[in-house]
Order: structure tokens, then sequence, then C-alpha cells
């Protein structure tokens, strides 16, 4: 197989490479919030509760529990392994993301201080608008380095839909490499997230420099 | 009709009775400045006035209009709707607590337009009136974090006086600036005497303390050692704890 035909078939799978990376960032961020809202509770039990499933999903390998979204049914319920695998890798994705950036953003929470609060409640801001207009913007800005990093590592970890056989870029690579015994596959895999994240990266940099018009 | 009027508080954090029974009525248009050692209880009088921190017993009343009341149990309440009271009056805080994100002319009209729900125009040009007379005009623009402590201190007194409250809290409004800073914020602050504006002042600055107040009065240990006018005060106290701490601020 000539290298050209292999980046051929293997950038057919980027599309859904692209599915997995997409969808998990549009709900992992928005469920980040609502875990670290719920570990930032007032009410001990919905905090401790929230810390357990937290440190869980963060001391459990991504692999592990995408073996469970995708399996677990089966085993347990005798459900049959639904066929279209983005389901489960999506929500596993999903899931573990949104624990980690519920970290990022209770730190970010946490970093404002008390006198931005104190502040805004005498001005006489609801409790809505102050987390809303006072504390989420400068929240977004000191955390943007955090979850620049993570996206990042989203866009490698994809990589690991290959053990429930999803025909994402790096199983159709795998399948490849397998079957031609080469390893040029993993080459071009790897040259193929390193533009990713370039262009990751490059858009990143581009959203934290239009919020620097300020310094805290 | 007074403006202020606490009743009584008395506030602990803990096992450490911080207020021990104050009780300080403030009317229109008077200057009240609180000084006292450290740790005396001034500023956290202040919190409790502007509701900031929950008073244990005693109350808070604001143009006659309670913000506690005794519940059937006999237990210390908050009422409700804190909002109205929150209108009435305004605080600058020793380290302003500007909002770094907002321009200094959004972090001044930002409140009036977004909790009082005031027309923008109207709010801008006020504001920017404000922010000329105190020397800000060229200042609209500008993020708190190009100015210096002085420059951000009178806005934050602006970003006050937006509210139009009936009474503005100072809680050491100088305490946090360079010496050669005080004289700007210090100004300020006198020009609203001037004006009548009724203004509750905690302060280490005993000259100004003594040149710009009706009312001096001095805290100590949770409760009011002694007040009245400023000669009287700093003139020949009676009272030995007050003549001592004014000799160590060598007044």
């Amino acid at each position: 197989m000539s290298l050209l035909t292999m980046i051929r078939v293997m950038s057919e799978g980027l599309g859904k490479t692209c599915a997995i990376f997409f969808l998990t960032l549009i709900f992992s961020l928005p469920l980040g919030m609502i875990i670290a809202l719920m570990r930032m509770s007032k009410n001990a039990v919905i905090s401790k509760i929230t810390q357990f499933v937290v440190s869980v999903l963060r001391g459990t390998p991504l692999m592990l529990q995408l073996l469970a979204v995708t399996y677990g049914p089966y085993y347990l319920f005798g459900l049959t392994v639904s066929r279209n695998k983005l389901i489960p890798v999506v929500i596993a994705f999903a899931i573990n993301y949104a624990a980690y950036f519920s970290e990022i953003y209770r730190g970010g929470i946490e970093s404002i201080s008390v006198g931005q609060y104190e502040a805004a409640t005498i001005l006489g801001y609801s409790k809505a608008q102050t987390f809303i207009r006072i504390i989420m913007p400068q929240v977004v800005r000191r955390i943007l380095p955090s979850v620049t990093n993570e996206i990042v590592t989203l866009v490698k970890d994809t990589s690991i839909a290959f053990t429930v056989s999803y025909q994402e870029m790096f199983t159709i690579g795998k399948q490849i490499a397998n079957s031609q015994t080469s390893f040029t596959p993993f080459i071009v895999a790897g040259v193929f997230y390193y533009a990713f994240n370039a262009i990751v990266g490059f858009v990143m940099g581009r959203i934290e420099k239009s919020m620097s018009y300020y310094k805290q | 009709m007074n403006v202020l009027k606490m009743t009584n508080i008395k506030k602990s954090f803990g096992d450490n009775a911080v207020i021990k029974g104050i009780s300080l009525e403030v009317n229109k248009g008077e200057v009240v400045s609180i000084i006292g050692p450290s740790g005396g209880g001034k500023s956290t009088l202040l919190r409790c006035a502007t509701l900031l921190e929950t008073i244990d017993a005693g109350n808070v009343a604001y143009m006659g209009d309670d913000v506690t009341y005794i519940n059937e149990k006999g237990v210390l309440c908050y009422k409700k709707d804190l909002n109205k009271f929150k209108k009435v009056f305004g605080l600058v805080f020793q380290n302003f607590n500007l909002f770094p994100h907002f321009s200094v002319i959004k972090n001044v009209m930002d409140a009036p337009v977004s909790v009082l729900g005031r027309d923008k125009k109207e709010v801008k040009e006020e504001c920017l009136r404000l922010l000329e007379k105190m020397g800000l005009a060229d200042k609209a623009d500008a993020y708190p974090y190009e100015l210096s402590g002085g420059q951000q201190q009178r806005v934050s007194i602006v970003r006050a006086l937006a509210m139009k409250p009936e009474i503005l809290f100072f809680d050491e409004p100088t305490s946090a600036l360079d010496p050669e800073l005080t004289g700007e914020v210090l100004k300020v602050i006198k020009g609203l005497a001037e004006e009548k504006m009724t203004m509750v002042i905690v302060t280490h600055e005993m000259a100004f303390a003594k040149a710009v107040s009706d009312r001096v009065v001095f805290i100590d240990n949770g409760v009011i050692a002694e007040q009245g006018r400023p000669d009287e005060l700093f003139g020949d106290s009676k009272n030995e704890r007050t003549k001592q701490f004014l000799q160590n601020y060598g007044s």
C-alpha cells in the first residue's frame, strides 16, 4: 500500500475523530460547570458525593470507562451493544472530560477574591448577575490556559476509541498497520494529531489574546 | 428621621465577641467618623451595617425601616427582600474592589443600568459628569489596572455615588494607598461632606477625621468608648482610653 493510499484511507476516519472531539467539548464544557457547582454546593452530601464521583472519573483510565460504557449494559442488563459506537464513545469522553473541566472551573471560581462578590452584593447585583457578569468573565480568562491543555489532550485521546473499534482515524491506522505489518500508519497518525493540535493551539491563542485587554 | 439607626448590635465570630452592644444613629447630612485601634470592631460594625455580616442581636434600620425582625420563636431574622435596603447605602472598600474586566465607565454605570434598570444613555451622562467632577474625565475608557491607587479609589467612590445612595460608608478608604495618594481621595470625601452627603467613615487619618466630621465615634474592644464633636474628642477628652489612643497617633 502506497503512502498516499494510506493517508487517503486514514483521513476518511478524520471525520469521526472530529465528531468525538467536538461532541465531547460541546457536552463536557457545560457539564463540567454543573459538576463544579455541585462540588461547591453548601449541601455537604451533594458536595461529598460529587467529590467522590470526580475522584473515580479522574482516578481510573479513560479506556476502562469507555469499555464500561460500551459493554457494561450488555454484561449488566443483557442489552445489545449499540452498533453506532459514537454514542458510548461520546458519553464516556464527555463525562470523563467534564470531571477534569469541573476541577479547572472550581479552581478558577475559588481564585476570584471575595471582594469581587462583596462589591457586587453591595451594588445590589443578584447572585445570578454576579456570577454571569462579574465572576465568570474573570474565571474564563484565568482558566483558559488549563482548558487549552485539556483540549490538546482530548485531540490525542480520541485515539482511545480504537479499544471499542470505532472507525476513527487511529483505529483505521492500526488496522492498516496490522494488515501491512508496517509502522508507517502510526507516523501518519502522529502527523495528523500534531497538525490538529497546531490548529487548536492557534485558535486558543487567539481567544486568549482577545481576552487579555485587561490585567487582574 | 435617622438615615441609619443601629440598635444594640452584637456580633461574635465563634467565641470571639467583636461587637458587644453598639448603638449608632446617623442623621441626614451628618458625617460620622469611626476611629479606634485595630481589632476593636470598627470594620465589623461597618460590615454589619452594610449587610455583609449578619448580626447576632440588635437591629439595623434604614430610613426608619427595620432590616431584621424577631420571629415567633424569638429568633432574630433578616427580612427576605434586602434589595430595597441596598439601594439606600453605598460602600467604599479599603482595597477598591473595582471589576478588573470592566472599563472605568462600565464599572461605574453597570449597576445603575443592570441592577436599577435605568436608561443607559441617561446613566452614562450622569456618570461622565461625576467622573469629571472627580478629575477622572480622561480615564473613562481606561481599565482599573491602568490607574493609580488613588484614581482607582476615586472611581470606586463614583461607582458608589452612581447608585445615588442616601448614605455612604467608607471602610478605611486610604489605608491601601501610598501616603502621597491619600490626599486626593480625602479631598474628594471632603468635597462630598461639603455637599452634605451623609457619610460614615472608618479611618485612621486623625487629622482628616477632625477636619471633616460632625461627630467622631471612638470604638474600642467592641463598644463605643466615647463619642462627640471632633473638637471635644480631639481637644480634651475625659476618657483615659481615648487619650491614650490619640497620644499613640501623635495628634
